[in-house]
């Protein structure tokens, strides 16, 4: 037995993990898959203590590619930093990038994950072409949007629950250099934020922006918005990107570390910084889309008590207000966040659960407190309930069952299918019983 | 290079094929599970533009396997001048004191399967005036200890053959590298609780394939692994009677 926990060390559930080169033999009794871990919460954390969960991460081959069309097809346990490494200095890259490149493609179709380009490419699901799955039933069968719509859809973004995910075939991008050109600049309020992060959807692939949600007083929603795109060949560099090594947080932060105090620092040095002007300039692709892979185990940065990720969805075009009223939520709340990350999502896509639609997706960072911060993402919720807007499952750990059943009606539909295709419940996760209410047993 | 690799279906031995392959060496891989083998043979040709990488049935517990697997792949890459042994069998004391079987199979494959193997490989090149020959043993041979009882024993037996092997023909052209991982997350280790200097799968096979490059006739990996056991292999016999590791 082994301890799990996701990224963000909260909760924890001891379970037989397995680990294996073959995903066939070991998603046989297995209750659940899980990859590299990289979910918040408790999504890849089984139903119940002891129950076997299978891990993907040593079923990491390559199965083909194909260089006329970017088509690739891998193992679930594939990981994205293989990807980047491999691939890009030939040219290709992956439509759509989470913000950690420590994720499996089982693990990116799993949470359908999107990116700094949801508004042009949407989520990674989007460039799935077909799955290679092992049922509930023990079948393994390949699924598509031809073969089974329904089954492939709930799949994308059903945080594993439809059944193992096996292989994964989708398709990569050619892109001009591995490089990327980027622009930044400092933003003095949430209401310009969003305007701006809108008009820059129009001409920048890439487009994301860090919020400064400590400061309760003056601008509220000051912060920095990000804009990229890939180089082209003439203005980049001609020598491929170094692949970036990372170092480690050796221990555990004590709680004292991360208060009040410190987060306004790291806040007004995190805006102040950047200065007044507009920076512009190539920058090495591993900076632009993975910040924070560059600390191993940032994580313990929370301390042992671990942290919360919530991000959720609001469609600012139909409830204005909604982002003000969210942030002073997040602002008077006893404890705060850390690292605030908005951005601003295009349409709904394929996947039944999915997690983006039209409007603005909030990420906030927060320490894990006991009943303080279940009572910060009660209100969050609240608040996200009354605009119609939706949470990520992907981060979450606290979210109450009432809470996510009136933010996502396509729950009903999701339900059927997992009723179709596993009608005995025998995959679940600590997650799918907390939220979706499934029987620990 | 020319490789013939024998374990490349799993954990180090997957990765330094990946590395090679990557970077241009002709690679033939060896293993006894045919679809394994097909598969690893895919994640290897899908590394490198227009790669043909051959594969051919060879199993450490079967001799009558290993001449026609090497005589296909010498024919096949037109003459190897490298060989790389990272297939091996592990069980703990217990697993191996309640399963007479594997305790065999840890014996064959460990220690006369690997040597049939290399006898072969060694002849196919000296016959051409030498290449390399390089071998995963283990820390686990360099001290004996109560959880690697027989598996410790067929890695001292296997280093103390390789040494062997480097003495009698070194001056004939044979470069033999002694490779002595110390404990490295795979999934042979999964399973073990997991010691100080633990090391990861990727570093480990990049260490292997410069020690290749280089010829050094024996590395530690990770290489702190060298001192430690400088240190563990000092410890008294009372010591190790009481010592739970």
């Amino acid at each position: 037995m082994i301890e799990l926990s996701g990224w963000g060390r909260h909760p924890r559930v001891w379970a037989e993990e397995v680990k294996s080169e073959s995903l066939e033999r070991i998603t046989e009794a297995a209750s659940l898959s899980r990859g590299l871990g990289r979910s918040y919460g408790d999504s890849s954390l089984p139903a119940r203590e002891g129950a076997t969960v299978a891990n993907s991460t040593a079923a990491d081959r390559l199965i083909s590619f194909d260089e006329s069309t970017g088509l690739v097809r891998a193992e679930a346990g594939f990981p994205l930093f293989e990807l980047v490494r491999h691939f890009l200095p030939r040219g290709w890259f992956t439509p759509v990038t989470p913000g950690t490149q420590f994720v499996t493609v089982g693990g990116m179709v799993a949470s359908d994950v999107h990116g700094k380009n949801h508004h042009v490419e949407g989520c990674f699901g989007e460039h799935v072409t077909a799955l290679k799955m092992r049922l509930a039933d023990g079948r393994i069968v390949e699924v598509t949007d031809e073969s089974e719509p329904d089954l492939f859809r709930a799949t994308l973004g059903g945080m594993g629950l439809t059944g193992h995910i096996l292989e994964v075939s989708f398709r990569l991008q050619r892109v001009p250099s591995p490089w990327i050109y980027g622009e930044s600049e400092q933003v003095p309020n949430f209401e310009t934020l969003i305007e701006r992060l809108r008009e820059a959807s129009h001409d920048w692939p890439y487009t994301v922006s860090w919020v400064d949600s400590v400061r309760t007083h003056g601008d509220v929603g000051r912060g920095i918005l990000m804009k990229g795109r890939w180089a082209e060949p003439h203005e980049a560099p001609s020598h491929a990107p170094e692949i970036r090594r990372s170092v480690a947080v050796p221990f555990d932060f004590p709680r004292w570390a991360l208060a009040p105090w410190s987060m306004r620092l790291f806040n007004y040095a995190y805006f102040h910084k950047h200065g007044a002007g507009v920076h512009r300039g190539i920058e090495h692709p591993q900076d632009f889309f993975y910040p924070l892979d560059f600390v191993r185990q940032w994580n313990r940065v929370y301390g042992p008590d671990g942290f919360v990720q919530y991000q959720a969805v609001v469609p600012v075009a139909q409830d204005p207000g909604v982002a003000r009223r969210f942030f002073d939520v997040l602002t008077r709340a006893e404890v705060g966040s850390f690292l605030t990350v908005v951005k601003d999502c295009g349409p709904e896509g394929r996947g039944t659960l999915s997690f983006p639609r039209p409007g603005i997706s909030i990420a906030c960072d927060i320490p894990m407190r006991g009943d303080a911060t279940q009572r910060l993402v009660d209100a969050l919720n609240a608040v996200v309930v009354s605009a119609g807007g939706r949470i990520y499952l992907t981060k979450d750990s606290l979210t109450r069952r009432e809470d996510y059943e009136r933010m996502d009606p396509r729950l009903e539909r999701f339900r059927e299918v997992r009723r179709k295709w596993d009608p005995e419940m025998r995959i679940k996760s600590a997650q799918s019983v907390r939220v979706f209410g499934d029987s620990a047993e | 290079m020319k490789v013939v690799i024998i374990g490349a279906t799993k954990g180090i031995g997957r990765s330094v094929a990946r590395i090679l392959a990557e970077r241009g060496d002709s690679l033939f891989v060896l293993g006894r599970n045919g679809d394994e083998l097909a598969r690893t043979k895919q994640d290897l040709e899908a590394r490198r533009s227009s790669l043909s990488v051959g594969a051919a049935h060879c199993d450490l517990l079967d001799v009558s396997t290993i001449g026609p697997a090497l005589d296909e792949a010498d024919r096949a890459l037109g003459g190897f001048d490298t060989v790389v042994v990272t297939a091996g069998l592990f069980g703990t004391q217990e697993e191996i004191e309640n399963d007479a079987d594997l305790r065999d199979r840890v014996l064959q494959a460990n220690f006369v399967g690997t040597i049939q193997f290399c006898e072969a490989a060694k002849a196919l090149l000296l016959s051409r005036g030498g290449g390399r020959l390089c071998v995963l043993s283990s820390v686990a041979g360099e001290k004996a200890r109560k959880p690697v009882v027989i598996y410790g024993a067929t890695k001292a037996g296997l280093t103390a053959y390789l040494n062997g092997l480097d003495a009698r023909h070194y001056a004939d052209g044979l470069r033999v590298v002694v490779v002595k991982p110390g404990f490295v997350r795979t999934t042979m280790t999964a399973n073990l609780p997991e010691p100080p200097f633990a090391g990861d799968v990727e570093p480990v096979a990049r260490d292997i394939v410069k020690a290749i490059d280089r010829e050094s006739s024996e590395i530690y990996t990770p290489w702190i692994w060298r001192w430690v056991m400088t240190a563990v292999r000092m410890l008294p016999r009372g010591f190790m009677r009481k010592a739970k590791f």
